[in-house]
């Protein structure tokens, strides 16, 4: 279970997060959607310790995030955006560094980097340094990283950007295999991802949330004249989105 | 293996994946030849110690182990991956002091290669071994001074070269705090005290007493404290900074 009360982080003129709350159980895919610049990064990055709010606090399984950093860390595994990962050296390396640090060893740590490697299909790159990588193959490495330790919770910003569509599929398929009993938190921009993936979306806009509730709800939601293009359910679920954060959103 | 030793492990690895750090050797051990050979008169001196070999570390160090210092945070900020690595189960200290230590160790093993001139000398005359091992010491602490100064700038700035101006600058003021370029601009006007605190943080004193051999705990300890400070610097700096 992840527990986020009221945090809100400032920057220096403005106000990226603004007391968002709310909780996560396990079994749950959370997507995580709203415009650039809504807060989406910033929230993932509070979730996962990289910044500290400027108030309130985050729970992962009942570790505090600030007082007990590493406990909360260990169970979350996290791609941050752009999927950064070392340039200069191999995808097996990397991954080898990754799982020490994660405190794998021996047979286990063979056996789950064996395991990811198959998971998102980089077998054809293990010797390969992650600099002459292609952006999809660098995204995959990110993923690798995130999903080694199968950790309990799983957070993606943005974990299809730069993807294909068979490798959209094929990711997509990976986190509804996780899921099970698992939380996971996806960012992303694309909705039919949300619809096609998620158990519940949350839409925040300026740093707050303005919706909260199964795809298939909000989608039920959009009014009418938001809807031009299409009747499709991600087109209804676009018409829900456009119609709480465009400008002028009530 | 700690997580200490498991970064420190990465980061050695990753000198030596690119041209760094076999660059860095080379030039180190050919500029000590010149600088012992050419400028220090190693052979017209007649004497059998190491004196002018270890005299020009503490310049040769001012620009060489910027160098490798600049990359250690500005490179991660650059590339992102300092989220990755902040988000690890890991602690702010253990990525610091393994980033640190392997630096330190690569310059280490730099100035471990420089060993042919102790067979030289060695060769040559009868020196006191006791003392050039002193001076080895104090030219591996002196450069451990050298890269917490660098690590420190290296988590200012995103931009690699602007670490390595930064990280000379920087090196140069405490080099030379005890010569007068830097003792003119306070003297006259700042008290005495202040004056002898300045001098007293020159690198050149504390390294040249140990070269002469003094091993004198306070010399050991001026440059563990160095290290220490510029370390908790680094820490500080990084954990303000890290997001921007």
């Amino acid at each position: 279970m992840i527990e986020i009360s009221h945090i809100t982080r400032k920057f220096e003129h403005f106000t990226a997060v603004d007391d968002l709350s709310f909780t996560v159980a396990e079994g749950e895919v959370l997507g995580f959607l709203g415009p650039n610049g809504a807060g989406k990064s910033t929230t993932m990055k509070i979730i996962t310790g990289f910044l500290a709010p400027s108030s309130g606090s985050v729970r992962i399984d009942g570790h505090d995030i600030a007082d007990d950093p590493i406990a909360a860390k260990a169970l979350i595994g996290y791609l941050p955006e752009g999927a950064p990962s070392y340039p200069d050296m191999s995808v097996l390396d990397f991954l080898e560094f990754i799982a020490d640090i994660r405190g794998l060893t021996g047979e286990h740590k063979q056996q789950r980097i064996t395991q990811v490697i198959n998971d998102v299909e980089l077998s054809s790159v293990g010797h390969q340094t992650i600099e002459t990588l292609s952006k999809g193959f660098k995204r995959r490495v990110g993923l690798a990283q995130a999903i080694l330790h199968d950790p309990k919770v799983l957070i993606l910003d943005e974990p299809t950007d730069g993807l294909d569509p068979n490798q959209k599929h094929q990711v997509r398929n990976l986190i509804r295999n996780l899921a099970k009993d698992k939380i996971v938190i996806v960012s992303t921009h694309i909705l039919e991802e949300v619809s096609a993936v998620c158990t519940r979306a949350i839409i925040i806009n300026k740093g707050r949330i303005v919706a909260d509730g199964a795809p298939a709800a909000l989608e039920a939601q959009a009014p009418a004249e938001f809807m031009i293009e299409t009747q499709a359910a991600p087109g209804k679920l676009e018409a829900f989105f456009r119609s709480v954060t465009e400008p002028g959103a009530k | 293996m700690g997580k200490t030793g498991i970064i420190f492990k990465r980061e050695l690895a990753a000198y030596f994946s690119t041209p760094l750090a076999y660059v860095f050797i080379v030039i180190f051990l050919v500029m000590n030849g010149i600088f012992t050979f050419d400028l220090g008169g190693f052979f017209i001196r007649g004497q059998a110690d190491l004196q002018p070999f270890f005299s020009f570390h503490p310049w040769l160090y001012l620009f060489m182990i910027p160098a490798l210092a600049m990359g250690l945070w500005a490179d991660e900020r650059k590339s992102g991956t300092i989220e990755l690595l902040m988000t690890l189960p890991i602690r702010l200290r253990d990525a610091v002091l393994g980033k640190f230590l392997a630096a330190w160790v690569l310059s280490g093993i730099a100035l471990l290669l420089t060993f042919p001139i102790w067979i030289t000398v060695n060769y040559l005359g009868a020196p006191d071994n006791g003392v050039i091992l002193a001076a080895y010491i104090g030219s591996w602490l002196m450069a451990g001074g050298f890269l917490a100064i660098g690590s420190c700038m290296s988590a200012l700035t995103r931009n690699a070269v602007i670490a390595f101006i930064l990280t000379v600058a920087i090196c140069f003021l405490f080099v030379s705090s005890g010569s007068p370029i830097v003792l003119n601009a306070f003297s006259g006007w700042a008290p005495q005290i202040l004056l002898d605190a300045i001098a007293a943080l020159s690198f050149l004193t504390h390294f040249d007493a140990i070269n002469k051999g003094v091993l004198d705990i306070r010399d050991l300890l001026f440059f563990t404290a160095v290290i220490s400070a510029w370390l908790l610097a680094s820490a500080i700096v990084i954990e303000i900074k890290k997001a921007n």
